[in-house]
């Protein structure tokens, strides 16, 4: 299955090692930015270079790999980087939860709980939480180094002052072991409880920013909030209209010009394995074929 | 549809099916050789390698041909590439005093040892459009010949140099380590070999727009253009095993020493330093002299600290520079947009709805500026 003339999973093996030190100091230092030698790979900056890296560095041959954007495994780029691992390493690959061993991931992380036999990858834009409070990477790497979270207190709490909470939706800044203040990339907010004391390692991939960060099994994970205005996250109306999940995250998905909506598992796999032991939404059946199949049956 | 819709994978081979015969173009035409674009497209040949970091013609205009043009695409396919190559290690440094030179100007003296070589410049072309080159068989004249020289041809920096007029370069250690700035992150503040390999591989336009900048007041720096060559030097590397060095090969580089004003003063680490020149340096692969010259008013612009001098402008801020003047990252960051990003955007629709709900019940702002007055 690999293609000749790479080495397994692409990276040669001096590169592999240099990521893994860069992997293991993050263990070490939970949620600390840990710059490393990022390489040009054969897909663009900005759609999950880090990740990949961070993927094919860890990856064994024994690995059964699953690859989710937006919650999806069908998802264009979720499609291209499992087939970039499929061709350089010939791994198993698979579109359940449960089976896999290492789930690399874009702004989702799966509703099925993770175990310790597990690793999520997470494919980071932009690593650096106070990046736009402070452009400067002099500045911010200063900032973690004194614990100097100030900035982003007052940003949380100017976003109270103007709404009544707290506006941010999306890479929701977390505190990890009590020291360093992370960004989860951007996940929405509704992901971030899962982060705390899971039994699954989390690892973090920046490519173009040239930055790895982890966040090892059963680590506490905080979102910053105030004592009067405490973390929650979004909750929906509805629940799943194909396989009635309540208390999941869902994508709105516009039905025609005249306002008709439906909301749907934004986790395909969950829906699926839902609708599977026979769990029935209030659509299954009336939605689009597109819609039903959602991302899991692969050609 | 791109979304999360049965049938992805198939959508995207026969994306690709449908650009490949698009590059392909119209089949009643004879197909593009790479060789062709190697010879008659040299210039964006050039290019590709110098901002691709890699000196082969012919892969990079194999890029060329497989971007169906589009250069920083081209770019991206050599970048690729080049990073699964070995490292052996790093070469001799090159000696541009020695280059078989195609061309030299000087804009500060009118003639100098060596003289001044116009060579292969578009520069006093009238830019006309050849209509010529479309009817004939694009027949040229041969080249009028002249006999090169074995002399070396002097630096001009080096020349004025010897009356310490222009700020001397101490000669670097032989044994110290190089910069590299694809195996070693970037940090901030950087020193001046790093600047100078990422201004090497940075974005012809973007630099061109900073140098354009600084020559209009943002961050200026009183350039002059002391010299610029352009024509092939030999590379020489040190194997371990032999312990001198052989020589690999040339490549042509265009080089641009830029000569800077600078009324004198403390420098950054406390040394006084009488009125004299300055310098910025551009090194490229290839011919490009819009892109050495960017380089070397950028590189003197990013110096300002060195010559605490006020710092103001973009082109003088490294982190902004050099930061963003890389195109492969500048062009996927950019384009990631285009991928989905419908959990965020659902996140963001739920909380737009409960904004303007609560605006909906909110007082109007009259109203509530009446009842803030009154209180």
């Amino acid at each position: 299955m690999s293609e000749t003339g790479y080495n397994f999973a692409y990276l040669d093996e001096g590169t592999k090692r240099m990521i893994r030190r860069a992997i293991l100091k993050g263990i070490a230092i939970p949620g600390y930015q840990v710059p490393f030698a990022s390489r040009e790979m054969p897909m663009p900056y900005g759609w999950g270079t880090g990740g990949v890296q961070v993927t094919a560095a860890i990856l064994g041959a024994d690995d059964v790999l699953k690859v989710i954007d937006q919650g999806s495994d069908d998802t264009t780029n979720a499609v291209s980087i499992r087939k970039f691992f499929e061709r350089t390493a010939g791994v198993e690959t698979t579109t359940a939860t449960t089976q896999a061993t290492i789930i690399q991931t874009r702004h989702r992380i799966p509703e099925t709980p993770l175990t310790e036999d597990q690793v999520l990858v997470f494919q980071v834009p932009i690593p650096e939480p106070l990046r736009f409070l402070e452009p400067r990477e002099t500045e911010t790497r200063r900032l973690h180094a004194l614990a100097d979270y100030g900035l982003m207190h007052v940003k949380l709490y100017e976003d109270i002052a103007r709404h009544g909470h707290i506006a941010t939706t999306y890479a929701y800044p977390v505190e990890v072991d009590g020291r360093y203040v992370m960004d989860p990339s951007p996940t929405p907010k509704f992901d971030n409880p899962k982060m705390d004391d899971c039994p699954a390692l989390q690892l973090f991939g920046a490519g173009r920013e040239k930055r790895i960060y982890a966040v090892p099994p059963y680590t506490k994970v905080t979102s910053l909030d105030f004592e009067d205005h405490p973390f929650a996250v979004q909750t929906f109306k509805q629940p799943c209209a194909l396989c009635d999940a309540h208390d999941v995250y869902l994508d709105e998905i516009v039905l025609d010009d005249r306002g008709g909506r439906m909301f749907v598992c934004s986790d395909t796999d969950h829906c699926e394995t839902r609708r599977g032991e026979g769990h029935r939404g209030a659509m299954l059946g009336t939605a689009p074929e597109a819609i039903t199949a959602g991302g899991n049956s692969r050609v | 549809m791109y979304v999360a819709v049965k049938g992805g994978e198939k959508a995207i081979d026969n994306a690709h099916r449908l650009l490949a015969s698009k590059r392909r173009g119209d089949t009643s035409l004879p197909a593009i050789s790479t060789a062709q674009i190697a010879e008659q497209l040299a210039l964006g040949v050039d290019r590709v390698m110098a901002e691709g970091s890699l000196y082969d013609r012919s892969l990079a205009s194999l890029a060329i041909r497989q971007s169906r043009g589009d250069l920083i695409e081209a770019i991206f396919l050599v970048r690729a590439f080049r990073t699964t190559l070995p490292r052996f290690g790093a070469s001799e440094p090159v000696d541009t005093g020695r280059m078989q030179i195609r061309r030299r100007v000087s804009a500060t003296f009118k003639d100098l040892p060596g003289g001044q070589i116009l060579g292969p410049t578009f520069d006093y072309t009238h830019r006309l459009l050849d209509f010529a080159l479309e009817a004939a068989g694009d027949e040229t004249a041969e080249p009028a010949i002249g006999t090169a020289s074995d002399e070396a041809t002097p630096r001009v920096v080096d020349l004025v140099g010897e009356e310490g007029l222009i700020e001397r370069e101490p000669a670097p250690d032989p044994d110290a380590p190089v910069g590299d700035i694809t195996r070693t992150p970037l940090e901030f503040p950087t020193e001046r070999d790093q600047r100078l390999q990422v201004l090497a591989r940075g974005d012809e336009g973007f630099l061109l727009g900073l140098a354009y900048s600084t020559q209009r007041g943002f961050g200026r720096t009183h350039p002059f253009v002391g010299e610029i060559r352009f024509g092939a030097v030999e590379v020489e590397f040190v194997p371990e095993e032999l312990g001198f060095a052989v020589p690999m090969g040339t490549v042509e580089l265009t080089e641009c020493q830029m000569v800077n004003q600078f009324h004198g003063g403390q420098k950054a680490g406390g040394e006084s330093v009488p009125p004299q020149f300055t310098r910025g340096y551009g090194l490229v692969f290839g011919q490009s002299e819009r892109k050495a010259m960017s380089m070397a008013l950028v590189d003197r612009s990013l110096r300002a600290a060195e010559f605490a001098e006020q710092q103001s402008a973009p082109a003088q801020d490294q982190e902004f520079v050099l930061s963003h003047c890389d195109n492969v990252q500048a062009t996927g960051f950019v384009e990631h947009l285009k991928l989905p990003h419908y959990v965020d955007f659902q996140a963001e629709l739920g909380l737009l709805r409960t904004l303007r709900q609560e605006y909906e019940a909110a007082p109007a702002p009259a109203e509530e500026a009446m009842r803030e007055a009154a209180e």
